[in-house]
């Protein structure tokens, strides 16, 4: 079959995003003359998303600042939080209209308690640790999982399913007195027995994601 | 007041009822006030191996549901006067063990005795869980094996979550670990677990090991428990566990092979040989 011509493919790029604050373009200049001074190079022939939010319900002159722009090397894409009159005034300069994707919430560090069991946790039971630590004193069989969203720390044998960093935290860590379990994860990234045992043989052990992968740290005696 | 002691295992076909057998016996025998209960619905072989499977009139349900009073139901051991068995249903389905009928008959009992000794069924159903629900002592019967092991774990999960005492937030049951039909040989071998290995992996306290014999299919077969049986090692082993429930310290024996024996084969294999 002949090759085609076109292709379409959908590709996230980042952008850098100059938010306007005020209608008045000469303090704009100014102020964008100071900021281009200070890293010449990485705005030269930079691709960039006009926000004009905070001017949506002021006039401005749609050219002049357009005008201003490329005056600098600086190259407009598109705009975004505009009003319905800049979006008519863009079309017409052939400029794209865009929205921005959600914004990824900041990876805040959450509060994490510490949850501690002080029995051996059994076949057939399942402890969750849910935003916490879970310390546990004593072993977890065959057939019992316990699960955290933060690390886990078990004195005694691991016989059984751990599983920390539920919730996605990748540097949670397993340890415990001897890691024979039958599944060990960290933040999705899994391993069974047959798995963990080319790595320890029943040893002390701190098991956590290195990159991607897991790995099996011994710890000091 | 009565102890509560289920005899309970998970897997099923370990020696929990050969163990109840024994084990009621054997306190009677100390001059404790017993009775054993059968809880395996449907599958009672109990009196089978106490020997009074013709001497069943009324049973365990039919008190549960007023059809009989305990005097009707519990049957007089002939061996022993302290010893007293409340027999199972063959005919009634599980779901007869309900929590308030088990509660109330055990409360009953527990005035006029000294030991109350549960045979658990195999499983996790109705009948298992009403068999440890109650219990002050839970003697956890275990073969040297994987599968008995996990199962045995199971159950201690479920002592720890789902008896009276953890629900009511009370002192945990005292769990006992009684490791049956133990073949030193065969541990040898490494077919078997050791007496180590289980007590390593269960984490609780031994009460016993009762070895592999041919005399408990004996004792059985012909309704005699086989405490009754002192020329053999597995009655031996059961009046061990006996004295060490009542708070005596007894070494544990049986547990390497034994070296008359073996020598003995040994000559006999020589003798034909020759
Ligand atoms: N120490 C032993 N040596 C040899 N055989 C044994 C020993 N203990 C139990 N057995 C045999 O194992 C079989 C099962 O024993 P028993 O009925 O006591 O087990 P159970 O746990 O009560 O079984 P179930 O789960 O069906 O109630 C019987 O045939 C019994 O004779
Ligand atoms: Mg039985």
């Amino acid at each position: 079959m002949a090759k085609q011509n076109l292709e379409l493919k959908a590709t996230s790029f980042t952008l850098s995003v100059l938010h306007i604050n005020h209608h008045d373009l000469d303090l704009v200049a100014a102020e964008l003359d100071n900021k281009l001074a200070q890293a010449p190079q990485f705005f030269l022939g930079a691709p960039l998303v006009l926000n004009l939010s905070a001017i949506q319900h002021t006039q401005i002159d749609f050219y002049a600042l357009k005008q201003l722009l490329t005056d600098r090397n600086l190259i407009i894409v598109g705009i975004t939080d505009a009003s319905k009159e800049q979006i008519e005034q863009a079309k017409e300069m052939a400029i794209a209209v865009v929205k921005s994707g959600k914004q990824a919430p900041k990876a805040e560090l959450p509060k994490r308690a510490t949850k501690i069991v002080k029995q051996n946790v059994r076949s057939g039971q399942q402890i969750y640790a849910q935003n916490a630590d879970l310390i546990i004193f004593g072993a977890v069989g065959n057939g019992a999982e316990v699960i955290a969203d933060g690390s886990i720390h078990i004195y005694g044998a691991l016989r059984g399913k751990a599983m920390a960093g539920a919730a996605g935290d990748n540097q949670s860590v397993i340890i415990a007195n001897s890691l024979e379990a039958e599944l060990v994860s960290i933040a999705g990234q899994y391993w069974l027995t047959e798995h963990l045992q080319q790595y320890t043989l029943n040893q002390r052990g701190c098991v956590r994601l290195d990159g991607e992968s897991l790995t099996v740290e011994s710890l000091p005696q | 007041m009565a102890q509560i002691i289920v005899v309970t295992s998970g897997k099923g076909g370990v020696g929990k009822t050969t163990s109840s057998a024994a084990i009621a016996t054997g306190l009677a025998l100390k001059g404790k006030k017993t009775v054993v209960i059968d809880f395996d619905i449907g599958l009672r072989n109990l009196d089978l191996i106490m020997g009074c499977e013709r001497r069943v009139v009324y049973d365990f349900v039919n008190v549960i549901n007023g059809e009989a009073n305990l005097n009707q139901a519990l049957i007089k051991d002939k061996r022993c006067d302290k010893l007293f068995i409340l027999p199972a249903s063959q005919t009634r389905d599980k779901d007869a063990l309900t929590k308030e009928g088990v509660g109330r008959v055990l409360d009953d009992l527990a005035k006029d005795f000294d030991y109350i000794v549960c045979d658990s069924p195999a499983g996790i159903e109705q009948g298992a869980m009403m068999a440890l629900y109650f219990a002050d002592i839970a003697i956890v019967t275990t073969n040297p094996e994987v599968s008995s092991v996990r199962d045995s774990d199971r159950i201690l999960g479920m002592l720890q979550s789902r008896s009276r005492r953890a629900e009511q937030s009370l002192e945990p049951i005292k769990e006992y670990l009684l490791l049956t039909r133990y073949s030193p040989a065969r541990v040898k071998t490494g077919e078997m677990l050791g007496v180590e290995d289980v007590k390593e992996i269960l984490a609780i306290e031994l009460l016993g090991v009762i070895p592999e014999s041919q005399s408990v299919l004996k004792a059985s077969n012909s309704g005699v428990p086989v405490i009754i049986d002192q020329e053999s090692d597995a009655g031996l082993a059961y009046s061990d566990t006996v004295a060490r429930l009542l708070g005596e310290d007894v070494p544990v024996r049986f547990i390497t092979e034994e070296k008359r024996d073996s020598l003995k084969g040994y000559l006999v294999a020589n003798y034909v040989d020759t």
